[in-house]
């Protein structure tokens, strides 16, 4: 009872704290006027709305905006999460062993079976939702934790093993190929991560130029890695 | 619809707040993916369903696996302490 006295006590003081930290910085009025607005008055989220279908030809504004017009920033993301999933790894490497040595036991049938029918169901969502980014909502980093969930359910319901050299080749080819995209639009236009392909009738699988591409890449990725953080967690990684 | 996103609202604070005072860490992990869970419909009530797949996969799904596999590989420490 204490203990959720006092967190409730730091929430009220935490609120306080930020609402008068932005009435400091802003003022009352100016936090009413100059929502998403500059000092000139140049609307960006009505701005990007406008002519992203134009400028990149995809027709999800987000995917638009997270890989092409912030890339760099998707690349840093990225790179965050592969930092993550290196620390994890080289952390729980001497930790593997002995977990491997104990007997799991075995799935009942109707749940070995059930997982069997599932995870190619969600490997094929996941895939669909990682290649529709530019058109449908979801993208990249969906469909890859979609995909990555699916080694979730191999490994809790299936008690299958992650094949973890496969998984490490496909997180790095892709993130290869994420940065060799990037080089390319820098050889072809003069700037990084350049939309170079065609952008292709708008609501098509093919449209959006290199957005599809850097997406599948995005996608391949995250799931990669993530089913890799889950095999380094659960300890039952085969060599 | 205000009503039904201030439950929404009201759950998650409730949910965040138990997960902070729950002295079990798998309550806690559970608490949080309602937290992530709730989040994620609010997301989508307001048009964000990009953000609102990406909140209800890696927040509500893959997370609470990661928690639970983690907190597995701990072991308790107190046994029988006062709870402060």
């Amino acid at each position: 009872m204490r203990k959720l006295i006092s967190v409730t006590l730091l929430l009220v003081i935490v609120m306080i704290a930020v609402f008068s930290v932005s009435h400091a910085m802003f003022g009352a009025e100016g936090a009413r006027r100059t929502g998403g607005l500059r000092e000139d008055g140049v609307n960006f989220g009505r701005r990007y709305n406008n002519r992203a279908l134009d400028e990149t030809g995809a027709a999800n504004v987000v995917a638009a905006v997270v890989v092409s017009y912030r890339g760099f920033d998707t690349l840093g993301e990225v790179t965050v999460l592969f930092v993550a999933a290196l620390g994890l790894g080289a952390l729980l490497y001497g930790a593997r062993r002995e977990k491997n040595a104990k007997e799991r036991e075995p799935a009942s049938l109707i749940v070995f079976t059930g997982c069997r029918f599932l995870f190619p169901l969600v490997l094929l969502f996941g895939a669909y939702v990682l290649a529709h980014g530019h058109v449908t909502p979801g993208g990249g980093f969906q469909g890859g934790a979609i995909v990555a969930s699916g080694f979730v359910l191999v490994y809790l319901g299936c008690r299958g093993t992650l094949p973890a050299g496969r998984l490490a080749a496909a997180e790095s080819l892709s993130g290869l190929a994420f940065v060799v995209i990037g080089f390319i639009g820098l050889a072809v236009g003069g700037s990084f991560l350049l939309n170079f392909l065609p952008r292709g009738t708008p609501l098509a699988l093919f449209s959006a130029g290199v957005i599809p591409v850097i997406y599948v890449a995005i996608g391949l990725k995250v799931g990669s890695e993530l089913g890799g953080i889950i095999g380094n967690l659960a300890g039952e990684v085969s060599e | 619809m205000i009503v039904f996103q201030l439950f929404l609202v009201l759950v998650m604070v409730v949910a965040a707040v138990a997960a902070a005072a729950f002295k079990d860490l798998m309550n806690a992990v559970i608490a949080c993916a309602l937290v992530s869970l709730m989040a994620s419909i609010i997301f989508y009530l307001l048009h964000a369903p990009d953000v609102a797949m990406a909140e209800a996969s890696i927040g509500a799904g893959l997370t609470t696996a990661i928690f639970i596999f983690a907190i597995n590989r701990t072991v308790r420490q107190e046994e029988n302490e006062e709870a402060d």
